[in-house]
């Protein structure tokens, strides 16, 4: 028996888009084409986006969108389609390695559940939800959060000019 | 609580009309643009007269082309991928219409009053980078996916100019809700004079110029149709596209140029505002009912100027070679554009 208070719209579309994520998902590993499998991986990322707008996190549901649809699944298949992807079933994908990855996803499923459980299991969202101004949390960055920014900017900026000087054949 | 013309519009209702007018909000101008741009205006820039027959001075020319491609026969390449080849042009659609979601057409005639709008608008516009790489992998032929490879190349390059000759705007306008930046422009002063309001084409236009270069490329128009270079790839990855799938592809361009002129004129033209104090208005509230209606028709007339620009560059400029085009994006725009982002923040901090 469902407790009435569950049946809320925003609990129906979680649970229908949190299906539709991992039906995506299981595409994903499971369909021997590569490029089907990019495809797929934009509905589970898509599906992430959606559901941080029904947590009110508009601004990060964009940022997700444009990041990871608009610019990493893009390259994504600009780079799988410049070098192989044939049309129709491929039999060389490595799927054969699932013995091993199922359970390094499971652990690592178990080590993030505990993180969380752990760190945020006690507290409850607020009742009436609210909105999250850009402004908000450019100061939660700049303000609180500065010194974990400038590392990862820092990271990013390795990453590009190790990308540059590996790029660079002279 | 939306009313139009004094009568209370229940939330179905609202929604309904929100759908109904987006569709038209997006067909409409695509339609027009297709008329008076591709077939008259280029016409007469090439000493010809363009289509005469279909209707007075042709105008029914694009009804008789509609027909033609609905009639055409449905082809599917044999070795192609089916159901992605099918996906891609709705994708491409797709991409248009969630873009025109967050266009404000009058002060309380918008479809969603999103408050990180025009970031939306940026990130949406990108998906229709992904329709068209389906498009040129699923249609397995060389040139759809050299026109694929190259479109996505050229729309992710200039995606970031794009990006940061908004921020500009933005930072001028402390927000990023397209609504209040139409408030903004128009309730603004330039200097202490308020007469214009501040439409920012005056005081951005190093992002104005920035934009619209971008924008050309976006919307893969000469001088940046690399990807569907005819003379190259044949029709890039619209070539193995016939009928009504093909119609998709040619709604979704003039489609997509007409709400990208629409969003432009938003930014930097004022949107569907006159200037406020021609009317002693003083924020939205006290704006009059009567803009609902007169809005949508300004609007119309700055995108149609905004098109016009762009179809003029397009009929009268030659094809950038495909290195020179992306070291234009790199070298160039985006150097200029975090310029002109570092200027308007020393300014937005010292004035």
């Amino acid at each position: 028996m469902i407790a009435v208070e569950l049946l809320a719209a925003q609990n129906i579309g979680f649970a229908v888009i949190s299906l539709l994520m991992i039906v995506a998902a299981l595409r994903v590993v499971t369909t021997s084409n590569v490029v089907h499998a990019a495809l797929w991986l934009v509905v589970v990322l898509s599906g992430a986006a959606a559901q941080y707008v029904l947590l009110a996190a508009e601004f990060v549901a964009v940022t997700q969108v444009l990041v990871y649809i608009g610019a990493v699944m893009v390259l994504f298949l600009f780079g799988t389609m410049l070098t192989r992807a044939r049309i129709g079933t491929e039999r060389d994908l490595n799927n054969s390695y699932r013995l091993l990855g199922i359970p390094v996803a499971g652990l690592l499923f178990a080590a993030m559940a505990i993180a969380i459980v752990s760190s945020f299991g006690d507290e409850e969202l607020p009742s009436e939800p609210r909105l999250i101004g850009v402004p908000e949390i450019s100061d939660q960055i700049f303000g609180p959060y500065l010194l974990p920014f400038w590392a990862l900017s820092f990271v990013l900026l390795a990453a590009i000019i190790g990308a540059i000087v590996l790029a660079r054949k002279d | 609580m939306m009313s139009v013309l004094a009568l209370e519009v229940p939330y179905w209702g609202q929604s309904l009309l929100r759908v109904l007018g987006g569709i038209v909000a997006v067909l409409l101008p695509a339609g027009t643009i297709v008329y008076v741009f591709l077939f008259k205006m280029m016409s007469f820039m090439q000493s010809r007269l363009g289509p005469m027959e279909a209707g007075p001075y042709g105008s029914l020319q694009l009804v008789a082309e509609v027909g033609k491609w609905l009639q055409k026969e449905d082809i599917i390449p044999e070795r192609a991928d089916p159901r992605i080849f099918k996906m891609a042009p709705i994708v491409v659609l797709a991409s248009t219409f969630l873009l025109v979601a967050v266009v404000p057409f009058g002060p309380d005639a918008w479809f969603t009053n999103f408050e990180v709008g025009i970031f939306y608008a940026l990130a949406v516009s990108s998906l229709s980078v992904l329709g068209i790489l389906m498009a040129g992998w699923a249609s397995a032929n060389k040139y759809s996916l050299l026109g694929g490879l190259r479109a996505a190349g050229q729309l992710i390059a200039y995606e970031l100019p794009m990006v940061l000759a908004v921020i500009g705007v933005v930072i001028q306008a402390e927000t990023m809700n397209l609504q209040k930046i139409v408030v903004a422009q128009n309730s603004g002063e330039i200097f202490g004079f308020s007469g214009l309001g501040n439409p920012y084409v005056l005081t951005q236009f190093v992002g104005f110029l920035i934009f619209m270069i971008a924008i050309q490329a976006e919307l893969t128009q000469a001088p940046f149709d690399m990807p569907i270079a005819e003379s190259e790839l044949v029709s890039g990855y619209m070539t193995e596209y016939s009928g009504f799938r093909f119609l998709m592809f040619f709604i979704g361009e003039f489609a997509t140029a007409g709400v990208f002129a629409m969003i432009t004129s938003v930014l930097f033209l004022g949107g569907w505002g006159v200037p406020f104090v021609w009317f002693g208005w003083s924020d939205i509230d006290s704006v009059a009912n009567w803009m609902n209606f007169v809005g949508p028709l300004i609007m119309f007339t700055k995108m149609m100027l905004i098109v016009f620009i762009i179809m003029w560059v397009r009929f009268s400029s030659p094809r950038f070679r495909e290195d020179q085009l992306q070291r234009f994006a790199w070298k160039v725009l985006i150097p200029v554009s975090l310029g002109n982002i570092a200027i308007t923040s020393i300014f937005k901090v010292v004035m």
